[in-house]
């Protein structure tokens, strides 16, 4: 294959890297913005996700189109719903002390991860895509299906934009990452605002999933590489900096493509680590996040 | 109060006594010769290392259906001299330090007369040392070549399947002779797919074809079709084998990829579609393509009647799904290894007059005494011989081609086919 179609091949692939991680970062991002709660469940909200998704389409009759849009509506709110249940059980206890919250959460994957086992069993399931078209260019075919995928990536990272910079619930979330004790004054429920941050994170984990299972195959261990690749991409980007996180996966994300293409799938994996270890020592608060206190 | 419980020095009256003691119960059973006769009506405990979780769950789910038949039949015509057969079931997670553990607990907690099962390279490879160690038969149903290359050890033995570099050697001439000599391979980047980068490369070279392109892809992956612009726009086979979860996402993305266009013939390991419907949506263009088989999972025209009987025994339709769920496709063209090797041990037993796990060291030396194994229904696979010195069975391997969504054999390869020099004599190790 010549070098021009190679390059699109491998920026078309970077694309839908970029999209799913930035919405699955995003919620990462958003629960250390606002709660300054590092949550290592996270990759776990999104193999929840994606399995709920299998079990939807299952459930649902009618053409896969249906029960895609099942899904696209039903696993986030599902898997919001457990997030929230989470953080009013677990993390409020814990009063949402840094190092407890950790390691809270990492009993948290454990639990999620088991629970899916026994449920859902060890099989990798496939989830049918709501269409297949494929578009065949001159040189080598593309699934049509993921470039929805980038789509409706970029549509939901617009909607959560909007929400945060624009809707009376941003501007509370805004209040309560600004200055919590002054927000309970001004009579905010904080307990409400965490709970709800907590939710919108998983959720939007559970909606990358739901977008990339056509593509991938639900699996019960499926959430360790999104939940490393997140955290490369909110540190890169800055924890809590939603312009940063979106930047930073769409680095990441076309990096891994033109790398993995053209090289090797394992030197883009180092060169994305080492770019974090380079931005942890010279701008530790990442290229968009405001210095810590 | 502590130091009085303690601290204690004992006489030397009671310590020879204690010694007098101890000597005379362990000699007690050799002047009751009959004891340990009544002790072998004691069933047979096998223990069974099974992939139920981890990336070998489809495997391990279909494994442990088609041991659990075996044994069925087994205890049905009367089990081993006369013995009931027990089969312990231990989930290694597919892991090869869980696997490694499981194997000691199966050995020495459940005291399980010998360990079989094993399919993953890596686990059997992590596992192999442990075997040594407790001195206990682990007989393995990994295809790797790593039993026959004299890499593992006396203890560990591969009865009831080919491996690799048997059979891409037994079936390189077909391909390079039928479909091209340009290849491109595409394996996971660990020891199996690597058994089959350099025994697939060498043996195509014999038949003056050339591997112009490896692609390895770490087991792990998950998306593919960055991987697929490396492949050389003038191969004439790409060949593939892919093992985990992600096979499915695989063939479906190598399908996007060429789309409706051009592409070269294709050559697969079914391992990339085992346990996956050939009818899933997106794999249509496997029509045409050829497949290696261990055994084929469509019931074929000439099937033997042990291999209906195998079929039906184990549960599985004329499709290569259950019987209850045609979903859930097997993976039939690995599984018979796990029935074989459960009759291949009753044999060896037999012929050894193993009574317990004394006789560990014979069971050993029976199965290296074996040299062939007719079709049969202990063998519903086929004939394959023996050899006890590199502890590996050598068998007929399939080439099938999807023909109307369905794999039909167009290709059987002779015993000879997969023969090569031996690279070790695991006989004259110690034990």
């Amino acid at each position: 294959m010549s070098f021009g179609p190679f390059l699109l091949l491998a920026l078309m692939e970077g694309m839908v890297t970029s999209a799913v991680l930035a919405l699955a970062a995003v919620g990462l991002s958003l629960v250390f913005g606002i709660m300054r709660v590092v949550n290592v469940a996270h990759g776990e909200f999104f193999m929840l996700g994606a399995v709920s998704a299998w079990f939807v389409s299952q459930w649902v009759p009618g053409p896969p189109a249906v029960a895609f849009a099942a899904a696209l509506v039903l696993c986030p709110l599902f898997v919001g719903a457990i997030a929230a249940l989470a953080d009013m059980t677990v993390l409020k206890r814990l009063n949402y002390e840094p190092e407890a919250t950790i390691v809270a959460t990492i009993g948290l994957l454990y639990i999620l991860q088991q629970a899916a086992l026994s449920f859902y069993g060890p099989d990798a399931r496939p989830v049918p895509a709501p269409f297949s078209f494929r578009v065949q260019l001159p040189w080598f075919g593309y699934s049509g299906y993921k470039m929805a995928v980038v789509l409706a990536s970029a549509l939901v990272l617009l909607g959560v934009w909007r929400l945060l910079a624009k809707s009376r619930v941003g501007l509370i979330m805004r209040a309560t990452q600004y200055d919590r004790e002054t927000a309970r004054a001004f009579g905010i429920n904080v307990d409400r605002v965490y709970a709800g941050v907590f939710a919108l994170g998983g959720g939007l984990a559970a909606l990358a999933a739901v977008l990339i299972v056509p593509i991938q195959q639900a699996h019960y261990l499926m959430g360790t590489e999104p939940l490393l690749l997140s955290f490369i991409v909110v540190i890169i980007g800055g924890l809590g900096s939603l312009r940063g996180t979106v930047i930073a996966a769409l680095l990441i994300g076309l990096s891994d493509g033109v790398i993995s293409t053209f090289f090797a799938p394992t030197l883009a994996k180092i060169v994305a680590t080492l770019a974090v270890a380079l931005v942890l020592v010279f701008r530790p608060q990442g290229l968009f996040g405001r210095r810590a206190l | 109060m502590t130091s009085r419980l303690i601290g204690k020095t004992p006489s030397r009256r009671s310590v020879l006594t204690g010694m007098a003691a101890g000597a005379g119960a362990l000699a007690v059973p050799s002047f009751f010769p009959g004891y340990t006769h009544a002790q072998s009506s004691e069933p047979i405990r096998l223990g069974f290392q099974l992939h139920r979780t981890g990336i070998g769950a489809s495997y391990g789910r279909w494994y442990e259906r088609t041991a659990t038949a075996a044994l069925n039949v087994l205890n049905e015509a009367g089990g081993i001299n006369g013995r009931p057969v027990e089969i312990l079931f231990e989930d290694d997670g597919t892991d090869p330090a869980r696997g490694a553990e499981v194997f000691g607990k199966l050995a020495t907690q459940s005291n399980c007369d010998l360990v079989f099962g094993a399919l993953f390279s890596h686990v059997v490879v992590g596992t192999a040392p442990r075997a040594a160690e407790l001195k206990v038969p682990y007989l393995v149903c990994s295809e790797g070549h790593h039993v026959a290359s004299g890499m593992l050890n006396r203890w560990t033995l591969q009865p009831g399947i080919t491996d690799v570099k048997s059979q891409v050697q037994s079936m390189a001439p077909w391909v390079t002779q039928n479909l091209g000599k340009k290849v491109t391979m595409i394996f996971p980047d660990y020891a199996f797919g690597h058994d089959h980068r350099d025994f697939f490369t060498a043996a195509v070279a014999a038949q003056g074809g050339e591997v112009i392109k490896h692609i390895a892809i770490p087991p792990t992956e998950t998306s593919f079709t960055r991987y697929f612009p490396q492949i050389p726009s003038d191969t004439e086979v790409l060949y593939h084998v892919m093992v985990g979860p992600a096979v499915l996402t695989f063939v479906k993305e190598l399908g996007e990829f060429y789309g409706s266009g051009d592409r070269p013939q294709i050559f697969g390991f079914i391992d990339s579609l085992e346990a996956v419907d050939i009818a899933s949506p997106g794999l249509e263009f496997l029509e045409g393509t050829h497949f290696w088989e261990g055994h084929p999972r469509y019931k074929q025209a000439d099937a033997s009647e042990h291999e209906v009987f195998y079929r039906a025994a184990v549960g599985v339709d004329d499709n290569g799904a259950s019987v209850t769920d045609p979903a859930d496709i097997a993976t039939y063209a690995h599984m018979f290894s796990t029935w074989e090797t459960l009759f291949v041990i009753k044999a060896a037993m037999e012929a050894a007059g193993y009574q317990g796990p004394a006789d560990r060291q014979k069971l050993v030396e029976a199965i290296e005494a074996m040299t062939d194994f007719a079709e049969s229904r202990e063998h519903p696979q086929g004939a394959k011989t023996f050899n006890g010195k590199t502890h590996q069975a050598f068998g007929h391997q399939s080439i099938s081609q999807v023909q109307g969504g369905k794999l039909i054999r167009v290709h059987q390869t002779s015993l000879e086919d997969g023969y090569y020099p031996d690279e070790v004599d695991y006989t004259t190790q110690s034990f």
